[in-house]
């Protein structure tokens, strides 16, 4: 009993370290006075006037296109490779696997730094070619999708190890063509793996600073490089506004999305 | 269907973009301004300036890193022992706070840890002594456990989660005592998550450059400070890339430590 109620507490001071900043920053969205230090009485004015910040909703529109194509792309391209890998000789999966893991384990300021090494390169070779080139959108989509890449193999990969290939080759016997049955049989068993991929790498893109940071050149700036931006001047309040409505509307999705398959296991027991 | 050219793409992508990026830091870090061979910039690591900056950042991430498993370990056997532990709960739990943005979670601990502060309000009104860390070491460590936590808690929390029970029933069963049985089967047992959880923590600690920006009021030089100073206020590619090589030795040699104790199962996925 005694230790059931220490697990809960400690289990509810974890949690609290790490949703304080997160509610200092809710609460901090609806302070009426300008400086984060003092409580001016509650106010909606933030809320209002982010709707009228351009630069704030450009940057937001940035970053959700990045999020949306980068996960898109990196799906794509990590479930294929995910799948060839998987039918590889244990040997060659285990050198592939480790350059599926570099972008994951190396530190974000090296990735960073090699990409922005990489591009004005070849800025500088494609201008000699007459070609103009520069740091921009672009570079950050190659960046994140890149950064992207080894959190949809290693949700995949799993799910390819369960899967079951006696019913492939059943769809094969049964006439199936190879695409058909891929499709038909084997996607649909690995469906939750690539989307766990592809909303982690969603949330990883959203998230991210150091690489943006290093590749955006001089446009195509992001939230987070907006903020940092902003680092010295203050902080304006409608990103806390922002930040708090994104916030919010994600813990909704996500709510209803992990509710459905928790009813599932539950099922399974009464049977 | 299962044609090695499906992973083409993909690896066509890697070496434009993985190992071609590497090379080009390795390039730089070996070479002076006119391209010739010199290890210079790797030597510029024993300045005074830069060998602080690399032992202050080793020295809060090994600390960062250690506090990160004193407070996951618990937490990770305490989830898997509860029935919260089952469904996505827990995944959700910890990737959650992610969808505030990284910046602004941590900016937020400005508010809390300032002089006058949140928390130094609360410790003054309980008596106790003031609560100053903010622009200091320690505010940076702070930011270190709060911003990479759940990367120390997850991997520990899979593989515990994943020992199977009849293991620990025989042991109870064969008279150890419950710390016996967590000494000598379950933490042996989930000695692959923690070494990830070590690497997944030591190694954004060890080079980050923003959570010293944001809470250690821009005074305090960590080496990925150096670095990023080197790139973006446009003092010396070069050298920027001598100080990621030698940053990059440290990087590997976790690596190295982590893949002899890793067999798959720590993976925080």
């Amino acid at each position: 009993m005694i230790k059931k109620w220490f697990g809960r507490t400690y289990l509810f001071l974890i949690v609290l370290f790490l949703y304080a900043p997160i509610v200092t920053l809710m609460v901090l969205s609806f302070n009426n006075s300008r400086t984060s230090v003092k409580w001016g009485g509650f106010s909606l004015k933030w809320y209002q006037q982010l709707f009228d910040n351009s630069t704030i909703l450009s940057a937001l529109g940035n970053t959700l296109l990045l999020a949306v194509l980068s996960a898109a792309i990196a799906t794509l391209l990590g479930t294929s490779a995910a799948i060839a890998i998987h039918h590889m000789k244990k040997r060659e999966q285990n050198i592939c696997m480790s350059i599926v893991n570099i972008p994951m384990l190396n530190a974000e300021i090296v990735t960073g730094i090699a990409f922005m090494l990489l591009f004005i390169t070849a800025g500088d070779l494609l201008s000699v070619a007459g070609i103009h080139f520069e740091m921009g959108f672009g570079t950050v989509l190659i960046g994140h999708i890149t950064f992207n890449l080894p959190y949809v193999v290693l949700s995949v990969m799993p799910k390819l190890k369960q899967l079951n290939t006696s019913m492939y080759e059943a769809a094969l016997d049964l006439g199936a063509g190879e695409r058909q049955a891929f499709f038909r049989i084997v996607l649909p068993d690995i469906m939750p793996g690539v989307l766990s991929g592809f909303l982690l790498s969603f949330t990883m893109s959203l998230d991210d600073f150091v690489i943006t940071h290093f590749v955006k050149g001089l446009g195509a700036d992001t939230l987070s490089t907006l903020i940092y931006s902003e680092l010295r001047k203050g902080i304006k309040p409608e990103m806390y506004a922002l930040s708090t409505i994104m916030f919010l509307a994600v813990f909704i999705i996500l709510l209803f999305v992990n509710l459905k398959p928790r009813e599932l296991p539950s099922a399974e027991k009464k049977r | 269907m299962y044609r090695k050219s499906l992973s083409f793409p993909y690896f066509l992508w890697a070496a434009a973009f993985i190992i071609i990026p590497l090379l080009f830091i390795v390039y730089y870090g070996l070479t002076d301004r006119s391209g010739a061979f010199t290890l210079d910039n790797l030597v510029a690591i024993a300045t005074a300036e830069h060998s602080k900056a690399l032992f202050l950042s080793l020295g809060l991430s090994l600390l960062s890193t250690a506090i990160c498993l004193l407070l996951a370990y618990p937490l990770a056997l305490i989830l898997s022992g509860s029935r919260l532990g089952k469904s996505g709960f827990v995944i959700f739990l910890f990737v959650l706070p992610m969808w505030m943005n990284f910046l602004l979670r941590t900016l937020a601990w400005v508010v809390l840890l300032d002089t006058n502060g949140v928390l130094d309000s609360i410790f003054k009104f309980l008596g106790l002594p003031r609560f100053k860390i903010i622009n200091t070491p320690a505010a940076i460590v702070f930011g270190m456990v709060y911003d990479f936590l759940p990367f120390m808690i997850l991997p520990i929390y899979n593989v515990i989660s994943k020992i199977d029970t009849n293991v620990i029933h025989a042991a109870r069963d064969l008279g150890a005592s419950s710390f016996q049985t967590l000494y000598k089967i379950i933490f042996p047992l989930s000695l692959p998550g923690v070494i990830s959880g070590i690497t997944m923590v030591f190694i954004p600690s060890l080079t980050t450059f923003v959570i010293s920006t944001l809470l250690g009021g821009g005074k305090i030089l960590l080496i990925g400070n150096v670095i990023e100073q080197e790139f973006m206020k446009g003092t010396s590619w070069h050298v920027g890339s001598g100080l990621s090589l030698v940053l990059m030795l440290f990087i590997i040699a976790s690596m190295v430590f982590s893949s002899r104790y890793d067999n798959g199962e720590g993976n925080v996925l």
